[in-house]
């Protein structure tokens, strides 16, 4: 193509204050892309550092103390910094107001102040892990993050404070957005389920966020002020702490599978050419899952000495939970069933969340049964089981997103070869690393120990070899990204034969992403003989 | 807000006050669970501790409670006063309501502070001068709970005297024209605050106080 340089949103204006101030929603959500990317490797330095240490029984990286800092590096730096924000903060803010036919979000100011609060918030608490760390956990149990605290747990948790504010401004902004933006003719159930999956994290985001902000206040208060709340030596109730924090923390495991949920719900039915197989279950399936995700926080404490009824309900809301999961799972294989599927670089990355999040989920309902978690509690089984959902799961779906819609971010192709390769690879790792923790817990190993017995040494460096291997896998992307973005054939606006709104308009999109308002003439999905038929009126 | 020109992201004038109006309602869902969590913790501990608890509550100041509740329902009043009479299209009159609910709030704030004075000089402020021989630790538990709910409480407050306050200014100036959202907006945000201290009145004043 021999078109003139055409105007879109990477090069309306330019300059560093053109970005750092900017309100563009895809401009903010490549701003964060580069916070997330960055406490992605920094996150995974950490985890690098543990698997290298676990490779022989005694310990050889420094003292226990500092594999304590570690792994509460590693935890803190992945769940706040990374995997919370992941896919709505940079999918969710470049694509979901495409998707609706928006111009921007609604509250575009509020939002790049939600960036700087994710990035101030994030650099206090890595000068706090930096200086020294903590040695409590990511989940900052009372009395080791009061009575019992040696770091800088007060800085690291007011670094945590500061983002929440970033997560509930975002899923507020979220909201309004979809309930007031959405253009003429885009009905609840025309929206992607996408936005759907989106809208629902949003609701937890608004409405468990402030709950850990409240306790991490309480947590910060009786630090620094020596009064007691939780902490058992000042008369206070440590279990109390535990039901606050898990409050959030759960609901915060759907915050980070939610959108993948959504990533894979729009890659299935574009690479299978085939209508998604029962859209109304995957929409309300991510409701029901936001609506119960905050009934089973119980299930984290079945051993903290909660009453045995509350366990017999947490351990009943928590198989109750999974059927919603299990219902996406069988509409996703439903969907690729006599479809005319192509094994492209994001469909790769969805078969491998699907299997990993499958997995996951399965091994979730062998820990909620009571008997079960009581074998396995705190042991490698637990790190297993979670690492298949949040690695599995939702990093899998963020690799998957970003395939899938780098041509349209970027305007540019990647060699999907390597892309093909990378995810596989990841696919691979990850199994490696993972499946023989399920064993080394269900043997007995128990978590954040930085020595074990000899017997197990044999699990611990397949886990670690498995870890370079997907080491590999997730730092490719870097390279072939930046190749696609110096050298990479210019992408058309719909590569991949989606429906959406998304790829009505060009690739990247101009400032006010659409040249005119669309108008929305049919639900997303929608192949006819295998051609796509786009949501759009005027294309 | 809808003084300004339109953002690019709305077509009418209508759809950015709903916006509008959507995210501050949602945002007030985020106030009712924050606050929700120190209540439910409060409730917590009043249900763990029984009578030691209510005991330490019977040592707030009913009186004092009882003439702010009185003090912050008035400034509702006001408030909802000012966003009707600015609705109408009045000019002066929203101005005065709104130097009315602003000046009810710092009354608030005065005897507020008062009675952290009077609580200070009694020895029952945790972490200063807390006297556990004489009160016990339940009681410094229920004055951690005391504090930081009335003091997370009297915050909003301040920021809602600074709001209300700059709102009457834009008015005073003719910034702000009937139609608009920011006066309504700030309206609810004052009664929400309001609605808080209805909750924390009778939780921390008045139950268990006959018992």
């Amino acid at each position: 193509m021999h078109a003139p340089v055409r105007q879109s949103y990477l090069n309306a204006s330019v300059g560093i204050r053109s970005w750092l101030l900017t309100t563009d929603h895809k401009r903010i959500a490549l701003l964060y892309f580069a916070g997330i990317t960055f406490f992605f490797f920094v996150g995974g330095i950490a985890a690098s550092l543990i698997r290298l240490e676990l490779i022989t029984p005694q310990g050889n990286l420094g003292s226990p103390d500092f594999y304590n800092r570690l792994f509460t590096m590693h935890g803190i730096i992945m769940v706040w910094f990374f995997l919370i924000p992941s896919i709505p903060t940079t999918m969710g803010n470049f694509i979901l107001p495409m998707m609706i036919g928006a111009r921007d979000l609604a509250f575009p100011r509020l939002n790049l102040l939600s960036w700087y609060l994710y990035i101030i918030g994030g650099l206090i608490t890595l000068t706090a892990l930096l200086l020294g760390g903590v040695d409590t956990g990511w989940t900052f149990y009372e009395p080791y993050s009061t009575f019992y605290a040696t770091g800088y747990v007060i800085l690291t948790v007011f670094g945590i404070f500061v983002s929440g504010f970033s997560s509930i401004l975002t899923g507020l902004n979220f909201i309004v957005t979809v309930h007031k933006l959405r253009a003429p003719g885009m009905t609840w159930y025309r929206l992607p389920v996408f936005v759907w999956s989106t809208y629902a994290t949003s609701v937890i985001l608004v409405l468990a966020t402030p709950v850990l902000a409240m306790t991490l206040l309480m947590l910060l208060a009786e630090r620094v002020l020596h009064v007691g709340i939780f902490s058992p030596q000042l008369g206070g109730d440590p279990l109390l702490f535990q039901h606050m924090f898990w409050f959030y923390s759960h609901p915060a495991v759907y915050i980070m599978i939610l959108p993948s949920m959504g990533v894979i719900s729009e890659i299935v039915p574009v690479f299978s050419s085939k209508s998604l197989f029962g859209y109304y279950f995957v929409v309300w399936c991510s409701i029901a899952i936001a609506v119960i995700g905050f009934l089973v926080w119980g299930h984290h404490m079945f051993v903290a000495g909660q009453s045995l009824y509350a366990s017999l309900a947490f351990s009943f809301l928590s198989y109750l939970v999974a059927v919603p999961s299990a219902i996406k799972v069988f509409n996703w294989v439903a969907t690729m069933h006599e479809g005319w599927i192509r094994f492209n670089a994001p469909m790769l990355y969805a078969f491998g969340f699907i299997g990993l999040f499958t997995i996951g989920g399965l091994t979730g309902l062998m820990l909620a049964a009571l008997a079960v978690d009581v074998h396995v509690t705190d042991t490698y089984f637990v790190v297993a089981h979670f690492h298949y959902i949040m690695v599995g799961g939702a990093v899998m779906g963020f690799f998957a997103g970003l395939h899938y819609w780098w041509p349209k971010i970027s305007g540019r192709l990647y060699p999907d070869y390597w892309a093909r390769f990378a995810a596989i690879l990841a696919f691979f790792g990850f199994n490696l690393t993972f499946f023989p923790q399920f064993i080394l817990g269900y043997l007995g190993m128990p978590r954040r120990y930085q020595s074990y017995p000899p017997e197990f040494q044999i699990w611990h460096v397949l886990s670690s070899a498995g870890a370079s291997i997907l080491a590999v896998g997730y730092a490719l992307p870097l390279f072939y990204f930046a190749w696609s973005i110096l050298k990479g054939p210019r992408a058309p606006s719909n590569p991949w034969g989606a429906t959406g709104l998304e790829w009505s308009t060009a690739s990247p999109p101009p400032p006010e992403n659409f040249a005119e308002s669309p108008t929305v003439i049919r639900p997303p999905y929608q192949y006819d003989r295998g051609k796509p038929c786009m949501q759009a009126a005027d294309v | 807000m809808s003084e300004r020109a339109l953002g690019i992201q709305y077509s009418t004038p209508a759809q950015e006050r709903e916006a509008v109006t959507l995210g501050m309602w949602a945002f007030l869902a985020t106030e009712v669970l924050f606050f929700g969590a120190l209540i439910a913790a409060y409730l917590n501990y009043r249900i763990w501790f029984g009578s030691d608890f209510i005991a330490a509550a019977r040592m707030t100041k009913v009186v004092l409670g009882t003439a702010n509740t009185a003090v912050l329902l008035t400034s509702s009043a006001c408030m909802a006063m000012a966003v009707t009479t600015f609705d109408a299209g009045s000019k002066r009159a929203p101005v005065l309501w709104l130097i009315a609910t602003a000046l009810l709030g710092l009354a608030f704030v005065v005897i507020k502070g008062t009675e952290w004075f009077l609580e200070y000089r009694e020895h029952l402020v945790p972490a200063l001068n807390f006297d556990v021989a004489r009160y016990g630790g339940v009681a410094e538990i229920f004055f951690v709970f005391y504090f930081c709910a009335t003091g997370l409480h009297a915050l909003h407050l301040l920021i809602g005297i600074c709001l209300v306050s700059w709102v009457a200014i834009r008015i005073g100036r003719g910034s702000l024209v009937p139609g608009g959202s920011t006066t309504r907006l700030i309206g609810l945000y004052w009664h929400f605050v309001d609605i808080v201290w209805i909750f924390l009145f009778p939780l921390i004043y008045l139950a268990g106080r006959n018992g």
